[in-house]
């Protein structure tokens, strides 16, 4: 169907509707499982924190 | 007697599915889960893009600028399923008042979200070409657009409540009412003469489309859902431990122990 890798990035002469579809679908859906997952690592962390500092305040009391 | 055990032993081995309503247990089985549902997502991802792109005949009217239906319908379906399935799970919350399931709503809204922006966004850039404009208040653009705004509500209104409960009540109420809009949108190219086509694939009559293309944006379709799926699953584990911070099993994860 394509003759040329050229062709293909022409999309007939619809390359900027095309590609401006297809591009912002693949943006929108790497970016989105990359910032719960370092929201999901930001909890984690805080969680860590609030454990070691509860251990750390039962050890001094003992 | 043998029909009161059998009875019984029958009994055992129907699932407990209120057991899965308790976020201790879900964790770590979504946890497992979503893998798979990226391995699928990959697998229809590829084949739906290589159909799309290198199968499909190209349009006798669009030319190669009706390839934007690979995405624009799929994105277009999830944005109403999606909705749908958040206002299932908010009013279960609501009537049983189960956690989980009002955490699900809470996790679907965002992917939902954008699911009805880049439906607006790849309507926009196929109305361009195809109509010569980028917009126009037709009844199916419009009510799309209502679509993302109450998706924006909902998760607007859930982020002003302080008290968890409450903004899942809330917020369940907002999605209950807003899911009239969703049979709008989908009828509104029937009950109203306006720009946007017809349906392109229905459920009573053959598709109005080439076979290949059929499958194509099929592919496409299967490849958001096992995506939503992922995403979801990936939103609801973080919403999880941000809400059950203080309990026990939480302390008690492998990953928040060391």
């Amino acid at each position: 169907m394509w003759n040329s890798p050229s062709e293909f990035f022409v999309m007939g002469g619809y390359a900027l509707y095309v590609w401006s579809s297809f591009g912002a679908c693949a943006v929108v859906l790497l970016l989105e499982p990359f910032v719960i997952r370092m929201r999901h690592k930001a909890v984690i962390r805080r969680l860590k924190q609030q454990v070691l500092a509860e251990r750390f305040d039962k050890e001094s009391r003992e | 007697m043998s029909k009161v055990n059998n009875f019984s032993t029958t009994n055992s081995h129907w699932i407990n599915w209120f057991k899965w309503s308790s976020p201790s247990t879900f964790y770590p089985v979504a946890g497992k889960l979503i893998p798979v549902f990226w391995i699928l997502t990959a697998i229809f991802g590829i084949a739906g893009l290589w159909v799309s792109f290198f199968v499909a005949p190209v349009d006798a009217v669009q030319g190669q600028g009706y390839r934007i239906i690979f995405v624009h319908v799929p994105v277009s379906w999830m944005s109403m399923l999606i909705y749908l399935v958040m206002a299932a799970w908010a009013g279960i919350g609501l009537i049983f008042n189960t956690r989980l399931s009002s955490m699900m709503a809470q996790a679907l809204a965002p992917i939902g979200a954008w699911m009805a922006f880049l439906s607006l966004w790849t309507g926009a850039f196929w109305g361009k070409p195809m109509w010569g404009t980028w917009w126009v208040w037709d009844a199916r653009l419009t009510s799309e657009l209502i679509l993302l705004f109450l998706y924006l509500g909902f998760i607007a209104l859930q982020a002003s409540i302080e008290n968890p409960r409450r903004a899942d009540k809330a917020g369940a109420i907002l999605a209950l009412v807003g899911a009239v809009n969703v049979p709008i949108i989908y009828f509104s190219v029937k009950w109203w003469n306006t720009l946007h086509q017809g349906a392109s694939v229905s459920l009573t009559k053959a598709p109005a489309m080439a076979q290949t293309m059929l499958w194509g944006m099929l592919l496409m379709v299967l490849c958001f859902w096992m995506y939503t799926i992922a995403v979801s699953l990936m939103r609801v584990r973080t919403l999880i431990l941000e809400r059950e911070a203080h309990s026990d099993w939480v302390r008690q994860l492998n990953e928040v122990k060391q």
